[in-house]
């Protein structure tokens, strides 16, 4: 049997444990000073210390990880997601210490992880990306070439930007005119590099992703996942299947997603992000994400397969257990996230200790987490202290069940997104599934003065 | 009289404003009532430090990316 070094914390720490521990493997957690009370501490089999608090000096310490993984005796190497989950400089040591990696080769990271080598892989598989040009831009005529082609209204991103900045949009040819030299001068003054990019603007987007598995030799898709509820980009709820999609979307993104995944041999478990445009029903793939996602659960609901149990067991170097036909979907799944963050205080994020816990239960009802009553939230790391999954036959019966779910839970001692998620239940147009990614944004601002009176109160 | 400033929130301190700019204050300078002294980064949100108070900063307690109590002492001004 394997031993697995959790180079992770949270929640996600704490589902790597329970699926290791069910294919009977042990568990090490690598762990900062701040998270020697964890509850992934308290699960693990054992424990090292890697470092300080800040994630800086310790969950992003190679060195310390590979040398944790050594003193342990681990045999293999589970990143969960964020901190170095795509780090493909982690993935490539923990290879030359001679672990295993829980995720897809060094190289699959590096090429998915640059944004035009992933695009040029799309394209190659056939699957269709966000129209627009294939580098820099030269000229303001090779501009108004692009965007006639793609269609405006279109984006102008400044190549050396990110984040969402050194973006401006066009909706027609005099408005790329005008904003051409302006965009241009601004990039290079901005970020010493004038190049720009152009893109067509999807507006009003639903943000769908498919889960996929692979083997290094072949793949499977688990249908997708809808995204679009977010906060500042940060996903808010996410629900498995996406209820707009018709039929035969679905089966046409969720093949192009398999074939792209097989065209770099992929092992482990992966996701690949598309915007949907409701208004025409094309979709196009902006980036996949080579790691285990905080809301594959809703997948595993409406699927019937762990996915961390089969990530493990994929890179461990088992065959796939499944042939795409042997995977089907069953009812609708939904989770939200609880973050430690006031709604009724512009989303302050709080540390503190949680003095009270109650965690809802009944059928269709499952919570990842990684709190404890008494457990003393620490501030050095984002918010999520679980996620409340529910399925149902229907996505309607889902909600009336998460509603119902969120009425049990109670997290006393510090403030959370749970009013905000019972609020949304009870929301006509999220009951109508009518969101795209910029839809909260609004509501929030229409629901401040509700949300503000108290999170109670706020439906 | 000196008086201390603490921490209002726990987290991580910067003493800076970006890795690699100067530092909001160093021990020596003047501060008036607002001036920002530093940053506490609580799950990814940014607060800045201000000082309450004027005076000269005499000591700093804390090097950037320390880890802070809520209450503890980050400057003592005299």
């Amino acid at each position: 049997m394997a031993k697995i070094l959790i180079a992770n914390r949270g929640e996600i720490a704490v589902r790597v444990i329970r699926a290791a521990r069910e294919l009977g493997h042990g568990t090490v957690l690598a762990h900062s000073m701040a998270d020697a009370d964890s509850l992934a501490a308290r699960l693990a089999d054992e424990r090292v210390e890697i470092g300080p608090p800040q994630a800086s000096k310790s969950y992003l310490k190679v060195d310390a990880l590979i040398e944790a993984a050594k003193a342990s005796g681990a045999t293999a190497v589970h990143p969960g997601y964020g901190f170095l989950a795509e780090n493909a400089g982690f993935a490539e040591a923990v290879a030359a210490a001679g672990l295993v990696w829980i995720g897809p080769a060094a190289e699959t990271i590096r090429m998915m992880g640059d944004k035009v080598a992933a695009r040029e892989a799309a394209k190659a598989a056939g699957v269709p990306t966000v129209p627009g040009s294939e580098g820099a831009v030269g000229s303001l005529d090779e501009a108004l070439g692009i965007a006639g082609g793609a269609g405006f209204p279109v984006m102008i991103k400044a190549a050396a930007g990110g984040g969402g900045r050194g973006i401006r949009i066009a909706r027609d040819r005099a408005e790329l005119e005008r904003a051409w030299p302006q965009a241009s001068a601004e990039a290079k003054a901005a970020f010493g590099d004038g190049a720009l990019y152009v893109e067509k603007l999807i507006e009003r987007a639903r943000h769908v992703e498919v889960q996929v598995l692979g083997d290094g030799a072949s793949v499977v898709h688990l249908f997708e996942r809808e995204c679009s509820v977010q906060r500042r980009r940060q996903k808010v709820w996410e629900e498995a299947p996406a209820a707009a999609l018709p039929a035969p979307t679905r089966a046409e993104l969720c093949r192009s997603a398999a074939a792209l995944a097989a065209s770099v041999s992929y092992r482990g478990a992966g996701t690949l992000e598309y915007l949907y445009d409701d208004a025409s029903g094309a979709f196009y793939f902006i980036e996949m994400n080579t790691r285990i996602q905080v809301e594959h659960p809703v997948t595993e609901m409406v699927t019937g397969i762990d996915l961390v149990r089969e990530q493990i067991r994929v890179c461990l170097g088992e065959p796939l257990r499944f042939a795409q036909g042997d995977i089907a979907l069953s009812g609708h799944a939904i989770e939200v996230r609880l973050n430690a963050e006031d709604p009724a205080k512009d989303f302050m994020p709080f540390p503190g200790v949680v003095s009270g816990l109650t965690l809802p239960g009944g059928p269709g009802v499952r919570f990842d987490g990684m709190l404890y009553p008494g457990y003393a939230i620490p501030p050095f790391y984002d918010s999520l202290l679980g996620k409340l999954i529910v399925w149902d036959e229907s996505r309607a019966a889902a909600i009336t069940r998460l509603a119902r779910a969120l009425d049990e839970l109670s997290i006393e001692g510090v403030p959370t997104t749970r009013a905000l998620h019972a609020a949304l239940a009870r929301d006509a147009e999220m009951q109508a599934g009518t969101v795209h990614t910029t839809w909260l944004e609004g509501w929030l601002e229409r629901h401040a003065a509700a949300l503000a009176e108290g999170g109670e109160k706020a439906n | 009289m000196s008086e201390q400033i603490v921490a209002p929130l726990p987290g991580t301190f910067y003493r800076k404003p970006a890795p690699d700019a100067a530092p909001f204050k160093s021990e020596g300078d003047d501060v008036a009532v607002g001036d920002v002294i530093g940053l506490i980064e609580v799950m990814k949100n940014f607060h800045e430090v201000k000082a309450e108070k004027a005076g000269k900063i005499t000591a700093f307690h804390l090097e950037n990316e320390d880890a802070v109590m809520a209450g503890q002492p980050i400057a003592t001004l005299d």
